[in-house]
């Protein structure tokens, strides 16, 4: 499966990652290269096997619906690559 | 060229738990920015989520009460975008296999019932707000509403008017609060409905293309968005233009839906199944735990009180519209009152009162004891409907007061010793000569207005089917 | 103290023939010492360190002490330290602080053991080499110009040259026992879900543990009773019976089935490596085990399948670097999408920008079924292929990696070859299963690892055969030259 440069752009769009065009250029032989390693998938069938996400046979615990946990912008804030009046600043988003 | 209205809604909404959905932040509103924002709300590297029982809980009440199918397995999925309010850059969600599966919920609309599909219920998390236009330029995130846990209800296309879209919204809004699940408040954001809207040729089997509204908080807004929607889509079909599949935001200010500015390519959430999370497995020692925690349904109620009161279905359906509503009216029928006449005294007094007032039932001055008593007293005779308005008033400001005690204050007893009726009757008679006159020529309406003369002379405390008997034995002599 | 074990340095500390302030110290200032050539170390805070010593140091004399309390050891830069910069290796973190600890942190903070510092590993744990990390390659104290191993290289490094007594690391593909292989060292990957994810920063989370690295089995024993807990924070950890891991080594390994799966010793295996692993095998025979063939069918898929399921969790987990919250941001930006685009281009680098763009390609629209969906089935046949092997043997054991450590360099341009250095251990990851690599022997003065491989929840029996190995071996005791 070739990845284009067409693909290079769409994904990078979607992962939010500013690509430039030689960047684009190199990617697009390396990621092709991994799709291949990756198509070896196919040569197996498939069709009547569960998919497996977790190792385990077990179920989703549950959490009592109490209060556990308490304001901690001391810690936060300080963190924050601009924070003003507890709010994390961002540029304006548009709707 | 005539039109078929389609409308599916989304509704959103928040569930009345103590913590968010997969942390033990708090979820009270109204807070300082980010005082709820514990380390997984914010989305620290290496944070994990905890799955929020009660939440499950509310979800399979849910469940139950629309008759719906409960998915004993259900798988939490990731829905992948940017957004600064999303802080994991994902939202977790249920995608393939929801927890609540397919039910319905039905509408009263024009005194007939129609079934509104819902094709299923999933648990997900809100996301936080942004501000906007604080600093030039910048927008301020508040994360303490991420991660509150939300049910998303979701229909089958299956609404055909604005009204019908408002009956279900009503409805659903009604029973999330009747079952505990959600209080509701829509300027708190607590019930958001995204209703999709598409128009097709009459009687075509072909669904024209959506547009989907998004965020409507307010029954007023949602029926200006779908008529607005709806002459718009119309109007540009007949101009020759098409209809593209696009989001769109209602503006309340100018009535108007516009599509939102982004040129986005339309999103690719990529979902996946959450792998730090596993699967839901909901057992039949839940199922009936649950079920055994839910009140009576209003659509049980509702059968009850046209079957047992006889009530119609139109009362009953008012009447059970609200659980705290429905209290008040059981409360006032365990103390006596009659059925019909509780009903009507709550739709029409108490709610004109309240309404005007801007008060929900739950803090009327006037509790269903007094009011209980006050339509006893008109049930047996000792005031007139139009005396117990008067003690109404008078009781809705000095709720302290007690029901006899203002009849006997306001001097309201009905006079209903039929001798001093009948003494009443005699001096109108006599005073009146003519209207007798005109009475017996063929004129109806002389009677009544002997009636109101002997009602003037009683100074309003005559009873008037009394007045009416003795009224009409006497001329008939 | 550079030759103790952790049982002799706890017993040590035990009988006050030195602090734990005196120990911390000895090895701060070996890390002074050879940090520079080695790279091993990201973050050292000395006054930090030793006043988590002088702690300890009174409980010690209070005798309220547990075996690893007043241990220094040297914790992988993937678990947030409460106070401690904690960077997984990456310009995204650079600055971050960690605001809380780690379960496995708070496990070890509970004990009163020491953090003796952060380790460079490669950044988000992406790769087999400890080339990518933001802060340095790593190198391998047994040879300067060869690489330790990854993505736990900083860590190997650090315990091969005996910066450290012990320290921990991540497996997630076998950033574990690759760098344990590479640097002649033992290393273990638990059962999914034994250690707590709580804290440890993710990259692919269904295949991620913690697990301990040090010298020898009976080390790393010692370590999994610290770092294996039931955690509420974690729905992936399981509550499993508590045990003592150091109280079965000893058992005996007589009439132990070892299943050699043939797929892990075909093409790609370096000869003289085959040849140190086959003498290993030969010394379990003379202990009293029995070699059974055994075939794992799907092996080679594990590749294709890891480089999908990872790749794509990754790419959802490293979403939220994003500079909105904490973290990187870029310094100057148009709108909120230039800071988006240009935050994670120059936060990034090259290789985990690669593996999260595949990510976002095989769960994109069209693709999931293809991809994402095809590796989970997959998943299962390799997970049964285990299941089936495990109805024949006890333990399954071969090669822990494909060749000694490889030179620095060597293969940073094709990441494809760099992707074959896991052929051996991501089928255990994919399958949740516990593994281990123990030194076996060197080659050309480069050390070789075998790989022990058991079912569920079965480190104790792993823990007990490679103690068993151990005891007539002394390929873990050896150190290199030059760092002593």
């Amino acid at each position: 499966m070739t990845i284009s440069q067409e693909d290079i752009k769409k994904i990078a769009y979607l992962a939010r990652i500013k690509i430039s065009q030689d960047e684009s250029i190199l990617l697009e032989k390396k990621l092709t290269g991994i799709m291949n390693l990756i198509d070896e998938m196919q040569k197996i069938d498939t069709d009547s096997i569960e998919p497996m996400s977790h190792a385990l046979d077990i179920n989703q615990p549950l959490r009592k619906d109490e209060v556990s946990e308490s304001d901690i912008r001391k810690k936060t804030m300080p963190l924050a690559p601009e924070a003003e009046d507890s709010l994390f600043m961002v540029p304006q988003v548009i709707e | 060229m005539d039109w078929d209205i389609v409308i599916g809604i989304e509704t959103h909404v928040q569930l009345k738990t103590k913590t968010k959905q997969f942390s033990g932040a708090s979820t009270s509103f109204g807070n300082e920015p980010n005082s709820q924002g514990c380390l997984v709300s914010l989305a620290y590297p290496g944070v994990l989520p905890v799955l929020n029982q009660e939440a499950v809980n509310c979800a399979i009440k849910f469940g139950l009460s629309i008759d719906a199918i409960i998915n004993r397995k259900s798988i939490f999925a990731r829905k992948n975008y940017f957004y600064p309010d999303l802080p994991k850059g994902y939202q977790i969600s249920q995608f393939e296999l929801p927890i609540v599966g397919e039910g319905k919920l039905s509408i009263l609309i024009d005194n007939h019932t129609k079934d509104v599909r819902i094709l299923r219920a999933h648990l997900e998390e809100d996301a936080g707000k942004s501000s906007h236009g604080l600093s030039h330029g910048k927008s301020g995130i508040d994360l303490n509403r991420a991660g509150t846990p939300l049910l998303e209800i979701v229909t089958e296309p299956d609404m055909s008017s604005a009204e019908e879209a408002v009956a279900y919204a009503k409805k659903l809004h009604d029973l999330v609060q009747w079952i505990g699940i959600c209080d509701g408040n829509m300027q708190e954001g607590n019930f958001r409905c995204d209703v999709n809207v598409s128009v097709k040729k009459k009687g075509s089997d072909v669904l024209g293309t959506r547009r989907e509204i998004k965020n409507l908080n307010s029954f007023k807004y949602i029926k200006q968005a779908i008529d607005y929607e709806v002459n718009w889509q119309i109007e540009t079909i007949e101009d020759g233009g098409l209809i593209e599949q696009s989001t769109i935001l209602f503006n309340p200010d100018t009535g108007e839906t516009k599509a939102m500015r982004s040129k986005e390519e339309a999103n690719d959430y990529r979902y996946f199944p959450d792998p730090d999370l596993l699967p839901l497995i909901v057992t039949e020692e839940d199922m009936l735990t649950i079920k055994d925690s839910l009140p009576e349904l209003p659509s049980e109620m509702q059968s009850r009180f046209v079957k047992d009161l006889g009530l119609s279905m139109y009362d009953a359906s008012e009447i059970t519209s609200n659980k705290d509503v429905a209290d008040y009216f059981i409360g006032m029928i365990n103390e006596g009152a009659s059925a019909k006449l509780s009903v009507n005294w709550i739709i029409v007094n108490l709610f004109s009162r309240l309404n005007d007032e801007e008060m929900s039932i739950l803090d009327s001055p006037v509790t269903f004891e007094k009011l209980a008593d006050l339509i006893l007293k008109i049930e047996d005779q000792t005031i007139s409907n139009n005396a117990a308005k008067k003690v109404f008033e008078v009781l809705w400001k000095n709720p302290e007061e007690s029901v006899e005690g203002l009849i006997e204050k306001m001097g309201l007893k009905q006079i209903s010793d039929s001798s001093e009726v009948e003494g009443l009757v005699d001096q109108v008679l006599e005073s009146n000569a003519n209207m007798i006159d005109e009475f017996k020529s063929g004129k109806e309406k002389a009677f009544n207005a002997l009636v109101g003369q002997v009602m003037k002379a009683s100074k309003g405390k005559a009873n008037p089917s009394q007045v009416n008997e003795i009224l009409k034995k006497k001329l008939s002599n | 103290m550079l030759n103790l074990s952790l049982k002799q340095l706890s017993q040590n500390l035990n009988d006050k023939t030195f602090s734990s302030h005196e120990l911390t110290e000895f090895f701060l200032s070996r890390i002074k010492k050879y940090n520079k050539q080695l790279n091993a170390f990201i973050t050292i805070d000395e006054s930090s360190s030793l006043s988590m010593a002088k702690m300890a140091d009174d409980k010690i004399s209070k005798g309220e002490h547990k075996p690893l309390t007043g241990i220094p050891i040297a914790q992988k830069d993937i678990f947030c330290a409460e106070g401690w910069r904690t960077t997984c290796g990456s310009k995204m973190l650079e600055n971050f602080i960690a605001p809380y600890n780690a379960t496995v942190i708070q496990n070890f903070n509970d004990i009163d053991a020491v953090n003796l510092g952060k380790t460079n590993m490669d950044e988000f744990a992406m790769g087999s080499s400890n080339e990518t990390s933001y802060f340095g390659s790593v190198k391998n104290p047994w040879n300067l110009d060869c690489v330790p191993g990854g993505s736990s290289g900083g860590s190997a490094s650090a315990v091969a040259a005996r910066l450290a007594p012990a320290a921990t690391g991540t497996d997630t593909g076998g950033s574990i026992r690759q760098p344990a292989s590479l640097c002649g060292f033992t290393g273990l990957k638990p059962t999914y879900g034994l250690v707590s994810r709580y804290g440890m920063i993710a990259f692919a989370s269904s295949l991620d543990q913690a697990g301990p690295m040090a010298p020898s089995a009976e080390d790393c024993a010692m370590l999994l009773n610290t770092m294996a807990s039931h955690d509420h924070k974690d729905s992936t950890s399981i509550d499993h019976k508590k045990e003592d891991y150091t109280t079965n080594l000893n058992h005996p390994i007589q009439g132990l089935k070892i299943g050699i799966p043939k797929e892990f010793f075909g093409d790609g295996l370096n000869a003289s490596v085959q040849k140190i692993i086959e003498e290993a095998l030969d010394k379990y025979k003379k202990l009293g085990a029995e070699l059974v063939d055994i075939s794992l069918p799907n092996s080679d898929l594990a590749i294709p399948v890891y480089y999908v399921i990872a790749p794509a969790e990754a790419s959802s987990n490293l979403s939220r670097y994003d500079g909105v919250r904490y973290g990187y941001r870029t310094k100057e930006y148009d709108d909120l999408m230039d800071m988006y685009f240009k935050t994670r281009q120059e936060g990034f680098g090259e290789e985990v920008k690669r593996r999260v763009l595949i990510g976002t390609y095989v769960l994109s629209a069209g693709y999931y079924d293809a991809y994402y969906l095809k590796a989970q089935k997959i998943r299962r046949l390799i997970s049964n292929d285990f299941k089936q092997a495990f109805k024949k043997c006890d333990v399954i054991m071969g090669p822990s990696a494909p060749s000694v450590a490889f030179g620095s360099g060597e293969k940073k341009e094709d990441p494809l070859a760099m992707y074959l250095q896991d052929i051996y251990t991501i089928s255990t990851n994919l399958a949740g299963l516990p593994a281990m690599s123990i030194p076996a022997g060197l080659s050309s003065n480069l050390p070789v690892g075998l790989q022990l491989i058991g079912n569920y929840f079965e480190e104790g029996r792993l823990l007990n055969i490679a103690h068993q190995f151990q005891l007539s071996s002394d390929w873990h005791l050896k150190i290199p030259e030059g760092i002593s």
